[in-house]
C-alpha cells in the first residue's frame, strides 16, 4: 500500500523547548490515521508543520510523492483545535471566502456549498451571522469549509467537540464517506472511543518523541495479553478461585450480569488456547461469560505513555 | 497562490459595510461641524455681553484713554475715595473698578495701578485695558523727554525684504506661510491617518486572534499576504472614509456658514466692511496676488509625488508594526505598553516638524530627522514646500523603504508566532524569542 505522507525524521524547537525530536510516521493512502498522545505532546506542531503553518527545524515532509511545497495548500483540508469564524460576517459569505482562499473559483464553490448546505440541511443558515448561531452550528459551517475542496489530506484536530451526539455521529458518518471516496484522514483526537470507532492506523506521541505507529489491529494484537474474562456460576466460589490461582494468573474482575458468578480475569500460558481453558473451566460449574480481553485504545495510551517515562 | 486581492478585498468590505464604521463616516462630520458651530455660537454669545467698567483716575491725565466701545463701556468716577468708588462699582453691578494711583513720576506708575472685581477678570479685558494705558504712558513719557509723537509715527516703515534666490526665483514671507500650511497639512494627516487606521488595523488582527479564524486562513495563505492584505485593504478604507469625510465636510461647513451669515448679519458688518475697504485697497490686491503667485512658486509636482511616496511609506511602515502589536497580544487592553513606543517617534516627528522646521527648515536637527526613517515621512513632508535637493529626497525614500522592508519583515515574523499563541503575555523578551523561532 502506498503512503499519501511521510513525515520524515522531523525536528522542532522553540527556543530550549523540543517541540518534536526526529519524529518519522507514514499515513497509508485511504486510511484515517489516528494521531495520539498526551497534551503537549507535540501533535499540534506536528500537524502545523504539516500545513506549513511553521517550518520543520530538520527533517522532511512528502505529501503524494513530492517535498510539501506551497502548491500543496490546496490538497490538504485542515480544521485545527483552536478554530472559529469571523463573527460579523455572513454565513454564505465566510464560507466563500475561504473556499476561494483555498483555490476554487467563486462559482465551484457556491455550488459545492449549495450542495453541501442542503445536504446537512443547513441551507437556511446562509444569510445568518455567525454570532447569531449556536457553537455547534459554527462548527458544522467549519467542518463543510474544511473538506469543501475536495483535499486529498484531510486533518481533523478533535473534531467532535463541541457537537452533540446526533451531529457528531452525521460528522462522523461524513468522515467515513469521504474516506470511502478516497481521502486520506489524519485525525488527532483525545476522545479514545472515537479512535476505536474510525482509525486503521495511530502513532502515538509523547513528549516530542513517537513512541508507537502500526496498523490499530496489529498494535492490538500485539498488546494482547492472552487475558479472558470469566463467568463461573459455582457452589464453592472461593475453593474454585484457590484453586485456578494454582494454575493460572489469577485477578478478580468487575462486569455486570444478571447471576451471582464467580468473576475472573484469567491469563493463559503462551501455547495454551482459549478452548482448553474454557474446558476446564466447564469441568467446574457452568461458565455464563467467555470474553477474550482486548485492550482498547485507552489501556495501551496508558500504558505506553506509562512505560516511556 | 496570489490570494491577495481577495483579502484585501475581505479587509475592505467588511470594514466598509461594518455599521460602526458608516456611522462615523456620516457623524463624525456632522459632529465636527455642529461642535464648530456650537463654539462659534457661543463665543459670540459671549462677545455679546457688554462689560461696564469703573474708572477712578486719581492721576487726571488718563482722561481720553477711556471710550467707550461696543463691547466695553466706562464709567468714570471723579473726586471720591477708593472704597467709595468700590462700593459704587458693585452697587452697580459693574463688571470692575480700575484703580489708578496718583503718582509723581511716570515711571512709578506702572506698578499702582490695580483692578478689583468680584470674580477674576478674563484675560482679554485685562489685556485691553494694559495695552490703553501702555500706549497712553509711552507717549507720555515721550513727550515729557521732548519727543514729538507723531513725528515718530510718521517716520515708522514697513519693510517687506524681497527674498530672492540666486537663480532669480523670487519668494516672500507670503511664500512661507503658504509652506508651511502645506507641510504641517501633509505631515499632520499623516500623523491622523496612522493614528487611526493602524489602531483599526491592530483590531482586526486581534479580532482574528480571538474568533480563532487565524489557524484555518493562516493554513491557506502565508502570513505576509495576510498581513499586506489587511494593511493594503485598511487603508483603501480609510482613504474612502477620509474622502467622504472631505466632501461631507466641505458641504457642511458651506451650509453652516450660510446659517450663520444670515443669522449673524450685524455681527458681521463690521468684518464684511472690512473686507470691501481691503478688496478697495490697492495693497490688498497686492497681497492677494502675492498669495496666487507663492502657490504657483510651490514645487507642486514634487510636492504631489513626495506627498504620495512618503505618505504611503510612512503609512506601511507603522501600520506593520501596528499589525505586529495586534499579532503578539491577546486582547486590546494588552496593547498599551507597545503602543506607547510606536507613538513617541512619531509625536517626536511632529513636534520636530512643528519646531524645527518652521525655524530653520535646512538646519541640522531639521535635515537629520528628515532622514530618520520613523520621523522622515511628516518631516520630509514639511520640508519639501522649502525646497529640498532631490538627493536628500532620494536618500531618505531608500532608507524608508527599507526600513520599511524590515519592518514588515519583522513584523511577518511576530505574526508568524503571535498569531497562533493563545493565552501566553508576550513580553518584549518574548518576542525577541519568537523572532529566533
Amino acid at each position: 500500500m502506498s503512503h499519501l505522507l511521510e513525515v520524515q525524521s522531523v525536528s522542532k524547537n522553540f527556543g530550549t523547548y523540543k517541540a518534536l525530536n526526529q519524529v518519522s510516521i507514514s499515513v497509508p493512502q485511504g486510511s484515517i490515521f489516528g494521531l495520539l498522545g498526551p497534551n503537549g505532546a507535540g501533535k499540534t506542531t506536528l500537524i502545523r508543520i504539516i500545513n506549513q503553518i511553521t517550518a520543520p527545524d530538520a527533517g522532511k515532509v512528502i505529501l503524494d510523492g513530492v517535498l510539501l511545497n506551497s502548491s500543496h495548500i490546496k490538497d490538504i483540508g485542515y480544521l485545527p483545535e483552536e478554530r472559529g469564524l469571523y463573527k460579523s460576517m455572513k454565513v454564505g459569505e465566510q464560507a466563500l471566502y475561504l473556499a476561494q482562499l483555498k483555490g476554487l473559483s467563486k462559482a465551484e464553490a457556491k455550488a459545492r456549498l449549495t450542495q453541501w448546505f442542503d445536504r446537512l440541511e443547513i441551507g437556511d443558515w446562509w444569510n445568518k451571522k455567525i454570532q447569531e448561531l449556536s457553537k455547534g452550528m459554527a462548527q458544522k459551517i467549519q467542518f463543510v469549509v474544511t473538506v469543501l475542496h475536495q483535499p486529498k489530506l484531510l486533518i481533523f484536530d478533535e473534531p467532535f467537540s463541541g457537537f452533540d451526539p446526533i451531529n457528531a455521529n452525521i460528522i462522523k458518518n461524513e468522515i467515513l464517506r469521504l474516506r470511502d471516496e478516497g481521502a486520506t484522514v489524519i485525525f488527532s483526537t483525545h476522545r479514545m472511543e472515537s479512535v476505536e470507532e474510525l482509525c486503521d492506523d495511530i502513532a502515538l506521541i509523547h513528549r516530542a518523541n513517537k513512541i508507537l505507529e502500526g496498523k490499530l489491529l496489529d498494535i492490538k494484537r500485539h498488546y494482547k495479553r492472552n487475558t479472558f474474562e470469566v463467568g463461573i456460576t459455582t457452589h464453592d466460589k472461593v475453593g474454585l478461585q484457590h484453586l485456578l490461582s494454582e494454575k493460572f494468573e489469577v485477578t478478580t474482575a468487575q462486569f455486570k450480569t444478571l447471576n451471582d458468578e464467580l468473576k475472573l480475569n484469567i491469563k493463559i500460558p503462551n501455547g495454551e488456547t482459549s478452548n482448553q481453558l474454557f474446558q476446564y473451566l466447564a469441568g467446574h460449574g457452568q461458565v455464563s461469560h467467555f470474553v477474550e480481553l482486548i485492550p482498547s485504545v485507552n489501556d495501551i495510551f496508558i500504558r505506553t505513555v506509562k512505560n516511556s517515562q | 497562490m496570489n490570494h491577495l486581492p481577495l483579502i484585501i478585498k475581505r479587509e475592505y468590505f467588511t470594514k466598509v459595510k461594518n455599521k460602526a464604521f458608516i456611522v462615523m463616516t456620516i457623524l463624525s462630520p456632522v459632529i465636527f461641524m455642529a461642535l464648530i458651530a456650537v463654539v462659534a455660537y457661543l463665543s459670540q454669545l459671549n462677545n455679546d455681553k457688554v462689560h461696564v467698567i469703573s474708572v477712578l483716575d486719581e492721576s487726571g491725565v488718563m482722561d481720553d484713554v477711556f471710550e467707550s466701545s461696543d463691547k466695553s463701556k466706562y464709567q468714570i468716577l471723579q473726586n471720591m475715595s477708593l472704597e467709595e468708588a468700590k462700593a459704587i462699582t458693585k452697587a452697580s453691578n459693574n463688571y470692575g473698578l480700575l484703580y489708578i494711583q496718583k503718582w509723581s513720576a511716570l515711571n512709578d506708575v506702572a506698578n499702582k495701578i490695580t483692578f478689583y472685581s468680584t470674580e477674576s477678570p478674563s484675560f482679554t479685558v485685562i489685556s485691553e485695558l494694559e495695552a490703553k494705558i501702555n500706549k497712553k504712558l509711552t507717549n507720555l513719557n515721550l513727550i515729557e523727554n521732548g519727543i514729538d509723537v507723531d513725528l515718530i509715527n510718521e517716520s515708522k516703515v514697513n519693510v517687506g525684504i524681497v527674498q530672492e534666490s540666486f537663480e532669480g526665483e523670487k519668494t516672500s514671507k507670503t511664500d512661507s506661510i503658504l509652506k508651511l500650511a502645506f507641510g504641517g497639512a501633509a505631515g499632520y494627516l499623516l500623523f491622523m491617518f496612522i493614528i487611526i487606521y493602524g489602531n483599526m488595523i491592530m483590531r482586526s488582527v486581534i479580532e482574528e486572534k480571538t474568533s480563532r479564524i487565524i489557524e484555518i486562513i493562516i493554513s491557506s495563505v502565508k502570513p505576509i499576504q495576510l498581513l499586506l492584505g489587511k494593511i493594503i485593504g485598511t487603508s483603501l478604507a480609510g482613504i474612502t472614509q477620509f474622502v467622504i469625510w472631505i466632501v461631507l465636510g466641505g458641504f457642511l461647513i458651506s451650509i453652516v456658514s450660510l446659517i450663520f451669515n444670515i443669522d449673524l448679519t450685524p455681527m458681521q458688518q463690521p468684518q464684511q466692511d472690512l473686507m470691501q475697504q481691503a478688496m478697495e485697497n490697492p495693497e490688498f490686491n497686492m497681497q492677494l496676488q502675492h498669495i496666487m503667485a507663492s502657490f504657483y512658486h510651490l514645487p507642486i509636482l514634487n510636492l504631489i509625488i513626495a506627498f504620495i511616496l512618503f505618505f504611503v511609506g510612512g503609512y506601511l511602515l507603522y501600520s506593520s508594526l501596528y499589525a505586529a502589536i495586534g499579532a503578539a497580544v491577546d486582547n486590546e487592553t494588552d496593547t498599551q505598553q507597545f503602543i506607547l513606543p510606536i507613538l513617541v517617534p512619531l509625536i517626536l516627528a511632529v513636534y520636530v516638524g512643528i519646531f524645527t522646521v518652521i525655524e530653520d527648515p535646512h538646519g541640522t536637527v531639521s535635515v537629520v530627522f528628515s532622514f530618520i526613517p520613523f520621523t522622515s515621512p511628516v518631516v520630509m513632508l514639511m520640508r519639501i514646500p522649502f525646497g529640498v535637493p532631490l538627493w536628500q529626497q532620494v536618500i531618505a525614500l531608500l532608507l524608508l523603504i527599507a526600513t520599511f522592508m524590515f519592518t514588515v519583515w519583522f513584523a511577518a515574523k511576530i505574526y508568524r508566532v503571535g498569531i497562533l499563541m493563545y493565552g501566553k503575555k508576550a513580553s518584549y523578551r518574548e518576542l525577541i524569542k519568537w523572532i529566533k523561532y
